[in-house]
């Protein structure tokens, strides 16, 4: 099998470790809590796009990038979130080796202002392993709003290191930021940190220790600061992470093991109780000195901390709660339909009144007609098709879900599914991945490295598929309309309904199998599982809107001419291609035809499916496409056409809500399988992924299928 | 002494012991769940599970297998 930690772990490592740098490039480590606003840092001082979303462990990708200041150049990498150094998931374990490891020459550490106590046991670690870290502590806007005053010169003094105030998002303190890394990289600025003091007991054994090892590195020519902390060492060595020792003996190339004893020398042996009471006292020690500091240096005003606690009090509750979530739901995929309505009409008059002039020219040109067939029938038509009638959805879908997503609501829809997800033996983040499917399936399956489970993150990566996709989304919202929405202008109300339906029909299917699966091939025990809500931050509106649609438009622009253009060449050779008394295309659909009518589909649909597999939103155009080949003359003025294209092909009740279902629950698409197999690396499971998924969409539209035929509805 | 799972929202409690091992106690302890730590519970989910908790200011939420292995005593 594919998937064991090793494997997700040494795959993880080897994208971390690749950095070749040169004396003028300094490599910055950019650490902190999940959820921070650390990738906002990242962003701001490297100007990359790494898209920042507010829900715990987003950062599944160690993203790297470069700025230069001062004519240095600084190599960042953003670390995943992590709450402590001493792993206790596979995320922390990557970002605790590269720390260790990676041989950072400078550690920033990222805290939330409204969370300092908390955030300060990484900062306290992350101390006593190197002397040169940057506090920054951010969302200082965030901070004010609720009235939280930071001593900042204060938490400086008492810890030993500089620290800056920061709003990543505005660009408050970056450059004093850049700055302070400059000097602290260039020795300008020497921070000596003052770690914790540990209760007499172990520092009494740290004093035995700590010499011993110092003498053994400079022997073997490692000079303290510069390679491994020698207190941090003695310290693991006290309390015996077995992996981390390995880690560290490989890594370095030294043999520590020779130290083991020096654990059982000094009287702390390597029983596992008293190496967990060492744990234990190590983290209270750090917690009592962030509660000091916190009580000194920061400033709080508890009535203003009530807000986020009001609405979820609403949000979560046990009678608004999931209800809230489905209205939420509602109301997005009305804005959606109703919002793509006009640009749908004024993009599709505007280029199908384009295309025939292109075809008068062409006609006029005495250019032979296969060469109008192919460019302008075949690719233009498809084009036009998918920016008039697939673009203006996704456009206005994608940034209302990053809105949710950046005001921190995900966190709670995961909080509110969670009993089922539990029920279904899932674990609780695939509520999360499950999310990110909305946006793009590929980002769902990538997400799933959130979940170190190696079980429940197959589980997860291999039901991803039954959420829709954004690329899905407009053949749903299409279909839905055509065949709910009496006429034109008429209320929305039933196609949002239903496509509402569906997308709870696919949450269901997901529950589903994610049970089926944990209980026949992937059994095994739920991991644990903690969640936390971070606060809401109100995301700037405007600006995600803009960025947000203008990245959707470009990105299915691009799709459109890598994968709809050449799409729909070939849908036009293949029905235009004659082999004996009929096209190619003719030939296929009569061979699906049968299994096709079994099911209540027809022949071209499953032709297009099987045609739309490199992206989902050319499914559509390429069915259209199918059909108007078959030879009937069509103009198309509006949207209109389309229901009178599948109505004049035989299209029943039955027929939509099966392509619908069959959509919502087929094989994924190309770049989805690909993530598939990149993720697991195996092709069991990518297969198993593309398998599953048509077997549940046959057996679903096969039951419909019957029961219609059973109520003679069909 | 109770299990944290049992204390109703509205309540203040402290930490006595962890009954969990391994990672996952690893990871209370990260989260800030050590000896003597102050928890309030917050609310609890649609069908009981799981509950929110603050834990030094931070909103976490623990399902009630996870909330069981926490011992702890009234503020």
């Amino acid at each position: 099998m594919g998937l064991t930690f090793q494997s997700t772990q040494s795959t993880a490592l080897k994208d971390l470790f690749k950095i070749e740098k040169t004396d003028d490039q300094y490599v910055i480590a950019l650490a902190g809590n999940p959820n921070t606003g650390k990738s906002t840092v990242f962003n701001v001082l490297t100007g990359l796009r790494q898209h920042t979303g507010n829900w715990p462990g987003k950062t599944v990708v160690n993203a790297r990038g470069q700025f230069k200041y001062n004519k240095k150049e600084f190599i960042l990498v953003d670390l995943p979130g992590t709450y402590s150094i001493f792993a206790s998931s596979v995320e922390e374990e990557v970002a605790r080796e590269f720390l260790c490891f990676g041989n950072p020459d400078a550690v920033i550490v990222v805290v939330d202002a409204t969370c300092l106590e908390r955030n300060l046991n990484l900062v306290y670690q992350i101390m006593e392993l190197t002397n040169n870290v940057i506090l920054c502590i951010n969302l200082i806007d965030e901070a004010r709003k609720k009235n939280i005053i930071i001593d900042s010169e204060g938490i400086s003094k008492e810890l030993g290191i500089p620290v800056v105030l920061c709003a990543a998002r505005s660009g408050l303190g970056i450059k004093e930021l850049k700055d302070t890394l400059y000097k602290v990289c260039e020795r300008k600025i020497i921070p000596s940190p003052k770690t914790v003091i540990y209760n007499d007991d172990i520092e009494e054994k740290l004093k035995e220790i700590q010499p011993l090892i110092e003498e053994y590195l400079t022997k073997e020519k490692y000079i303290n600061g510069n390679g491994i902390n020698s207190r941090w060492l003695a310290l693991r060595i006290l309390d015996g992470d077995s992996k981390l020792i390995k880690s560290i003996s490989s890594n370095f190339n030294i043999d520590i093991y020779r130290f083991k004893d020096m654990g059982e020398l000094s009287g702390l042996s390597s029983d596992d109780t008293k190496r967990s009471n060492l744990r234990d006292l190590i983290s209270e020690s750090i917690y009592k000195k962030a509660e000091m500091v916190k009580e000194k240096y920061v400033r709080e005003d508890k009535n203003k901390i009530k807000r986020d606690r009001k609405i979820d009090s609403y949000v979560t509750s046990k009678h608004f709660g999931i209800p809230l979530m489905l209205l939420l739901l509602g109301i997005i995929l009305w804005i959606t339909i109703k919002g793509a309505n006009y640009p749908s009409s004024v993009i599709a008059d505007f280029l199908f009144g384009i295309e025939d002039k292109l075809t008068l020219w062409f006609k006029s040109m005495n250019y032979p007609e296969w060469l109008h067939g192919l460019l302008i029938l075949g690719i233009y038509r498809t084009l036009a098709w998918v920016v008039s009638v697939m673009l203006p959805p996704m456009a206005i879908f994608f940034p209302l879900f990053t809105i949710l997503e950046d005001l921190g609501y995900l966190p709670r829809v995961a909080f509110n599914l969670d009993h089922l997800f539990k029920k279904a033996y899932a674990h609780g983040k695939q509520c999360l991945t499950m999310c990110m499917g909305f946006g793009c399936n590929a980002a769902g399956v990538t997400a799933c490295r959130i979940i170190d489970s190696p079980r429940e993150k197959l589980i997860a990566t291999l039901t991803n598929n039954f959420v829709p996709c954004n690329g899905r989304f407009p053949t749903l919202i299409a279909i839905s309309a055509v065949f709910l929405a009496a006429k034109e202008g008429s209320s929305l109300i039933l196609p949002t309904l239903s496509v509402t339906g569906l997308i709870i029909l696919g949450i269901l299917v997901t529950l589903l199998m994610s049970y089926v699966l944990s209980k026949t091939i992937l059994k095994g025990i739920p991991s644990t599982f903690t969640l936390e809500l971070p606060p809401y931050r109100m995301p700037q509106i405007g600006r995600v809107l803009y960025t947000s649609i203008i990245d959707r438009t470009i990105f299915v622009l691009w799709r459109a001419i890598i994968v709809a253009a050449p799409a729909g060449a070939i849908t036009w050779l293949l029905a235009n291609i004659h082999i004996g008394n009929s096209s190619i295309l003719n030939h296929l659909a009569t061979f699906f035809d049968p299994f096709a009518k079994f099911i209540g589909l027809d022949g071209f649909i499953i032709m297009a499916f099987i045609l739309g597999l490199p992206a989902n939103e050319i499914v559509l155009p390429i069915l259209l496409m199918s059909y108007l080949s078959t030879g009937s003359m069509i103009e198309f003025e509006s949207i209109e056409s389309l229901r009178k294209i599948l109505l004049d092909n035989g299209w029943t009740y039955l027929t939509a809500l099966n392509t619908m279902l069959f959509s919502l629950l087929h094989w994924p698409c190309g770049t989805t399988i690909l993530t598939i197999k990149k993720e697991t690396g195996s092709w069991k499971w990518t297969a198993l992924g593309i398998l599953i998924p048509t077997c549940v969409a046959i057996f679903t539209c096969f039951i419909t299928t019957t029961i219609f035929r059973i109520f003679g509805w069909a | 002494m109770s299990k944290l799972n049992d204390i109703p929202a509205g309540n203040y409690v402290k930490v006595k012991d962890l009954l969990s091992d391994g990672m996952l106690r690893e990871r209370m302890l990260a989260l800030g769940l050590t000896k003597g730590a102050k928890i309030e519970v917050v609310q609890h989910g649609p069908s009981g599970d799981p509950t929110i908790y603050n834990i030094r200011g931070a909103m976490i939420a623990l399902r009630k297998e996870e909330a069981s292995l926490i011992l702890v005593t009234p503020c």
